[in-house]
């Protein structure tokens, strides 16, 4: 297409807008409400993530081994679960390390007390482990069962459900707010289709003109597709822009009113739920605005 | 240049517009179609912009045969053709530089030659001076020949005009019709459609009469009144 066309088509477009300003703004409004929508649920699923990231960093599996067996089949054993494609890391944990740290835990270092009850004997001998951490904390319980079976491994602790309970419900919120953010997307789209069908109808005589002159389809076309797609571009930037300033003061107040959101959550930066939300409201704004209007002028103008 | 070939018209409502109409017309012609209301003049304007596609038959423009003819090809015929309608059809939102510029905007040309060529085809229609108007501060003449000016601009082969004369008066109607046969005398073929009978009798062209879809003469030289 050339310069001087496009030209043309922005103009066009940008006065197709002005003409049926009314319906460009309803179609405008119910863009951005859905995705500053799209925005908010976005920050709630982020931060739920982020917490369970934070819960699954801290959770360990540990493997502990049959009585007697030797240090080199401690390490052939090593290996093994490090051959496993979830485990993240592996730790050996001596049977003196594990004693030392159980002596700090229970009575505060204290090695003279401990010596006058135990003498030089290490009653945790046969408590030497590996400690391991995952990749994938929902994977946690196929990955024990891969341990169990290794053998000489006499037992596998593993963390609780709190993990993968915190995942199922992000999982949970993350398709309820799919689901109606489709449904403002429907109706975003169908909001453009009916600005378009407008100003379609509004340049009907102009659209005859044209076609009986020998105007290609994309020609006819395109002015309508600036149209959508500037809808869609600004409607994807205000709800961003909202978003920005809306995160921090919301972060802040609860921060500041409520101790226990203050002490449970670590809520993410402003600039990390910007920078990963905007792509997709661009995308979603201007896909929205281009489908709807190819959609509309292939139907009313038979191009 | 242009040649219809057993072609039949025939609405999905059963009217049949057109009835095995065959007619040939050589390039630099001017060709009057004649006929009264519904006998399928702006039918067979309809054909030869490829708005319509025949029942039956075969329609040919400059080599081009409609029937094989893809839809992207289109837009390019079309530019062959410049079209003037009775009611002539300009843009009422811009002036009279605007409406004829438009045709040059449509199929893609550049400012500069945009520029150069509007200017070129008002003073050819007499309207130099009345390039800042706007349709409404023109009288009905005035329009038609900025209708003429848009048609033209992009130098088509074939002027087809559906019924130019029929909002104008006699003056202008006469004006209207000198500024064709001059467009004409450059090469240009026009084909001008029409029922008035005083227009096509002062002008002693070619004349194909129609009636209820079917010809019943084509004249090489003649006047409407002869073939009543």
């Amino acid at each position: 297409m050339k310069i001087n066309t496009l030209r043309y088509s922005f103009k066009q477009g940008f006065i197709n807008i002005r003409r049926n300003l009314l319906f460009s703004l309803a179609s405008l409004g119910t863009i951005i409400a859905c995705l500053f929508m799209l925005g908010v649920f976005y920050s709630v699923v982020l931060n739920m993530r982020h917490e369970v990231k934070m819960i699954e960093d801290s959770l360990t599996v540990t493997v502990f081994f049959e009585k007697g067996i030797d240090e080199q089949r401690i390490m052939a054993i090593g290996d093994e679960i490090k051959s496993i494609a979830n485990v993240d890391t592996i730790n050996y944990v001596s049977s003196d390390v594990a004693w030392k740290s159980y002596v700090d835990d229970v009575y505060n270092g204290d090695m003279n007390y401990v010596q006058n009850i135990f003498g030089e004997d290490n009653p945790l001998e046969d408590a030497a482990s590996y400690e391991i951490t995952l990749k994938d904390i929902s994977r946690q319980e196929e990955t024990v069962t891969t341990i169990k079976a290794i053998p000489n491994v006499r037992k596998v602790n593993s963390s609780d459900g709190t993990a993968q309970s915190l995942n199922s419900i992000s999982r949970l919120v993350g398709y309820a707010s799919l689901g109606l953010i489709l449904i403002l997307l429907l109706v975003s789209m169908f909001l453009i289709s009916n600005t378009i069908t407008i100003g379609i109808s509004v340049r009907k005589d102009e659209i005859a003109i044209m076609k009986l002159i020998g105007a290609k389809d994309s020609f006819v076309r395109t002015p309508f597709l600036v149209e959508g797609v500037m809808i869609g571009l600004i409607g994807s930037i205000i709800p961003m822009i909202l978003l920005f300033f809306m995160y921090d003061a919301v972060v802040d107040y609860l921060t500041a009113h409520y101790n226990v959101v203050a002490n449970l959550i670590h809520f993410v930066s402003t600039a990390q739920v910007i920078k990963g939300v905007t792509p997709i409201s661009l995308l979603l704004g201007i896909g929205i605005g281009f489908v709807a209007s190819f959609v509309t002028t292939h139907k009313h103008l038979h191009v | 240049m242009i040649v219809l070939d057993h072609v039949t018209m025939q609405y999905p409502t059963g009217k049949k517009a057109l009835d095995d109409v065959s007619f040939h017309i050589n390039k630099g012609e001017f060709v009057f179609v004649v006929g009264s209301s519904g006998s399928g003049k702006t039918t067979l304007i309809k054909l030869l912009l490829k708005e319509l596609t025949p029942t039956k038959g075969e329609i040919t423009v400059d080599d081009k045969v409609y029937s094989k003819m893809k839809r992207k090809e289109i837009p390019m015929l079309r530019r062959k053709l410049g079209v003037v309608f009775q009611d002539f059809r300009l843009l009422r939102d811009r002036t009279v530089f605007e409406n004829v510029a438009f045709a040059q905007q449509v199929i893609e040309k550049s400012m500069k030659e945009i520029r150069r060529e509007v200017p070129a085809m008002l003073t050819m229609v007499g309207l130099a001076d009345q390039y800042k108007q706007f349709p409404r501060e023109l009288s009905g003449g005035e329009q038609q020949r900025v209708a003429i000016a848009r048609a033209m601009v992009n130098q088509p082969d074939i002027i087809l005009a559906d019924e130019p004369t029929g909002d104008l008066d006699p003056r202008n109607s006469e004006e209207i019709m000198t500024l064709l046969d001059e467009i004409n005398k450059k090469g240009t073929t026009v084909v001008v459609v029409t029922h008035n009978k005083d227009i096509v009798d002062y002008m002693q062209k070619r004349v194909i009469r129609l009636k209820k879809g079917k010809i019943v003469s084509d004249v090489e030289k003649g006047g409407y009144r002869n073939e009543d």
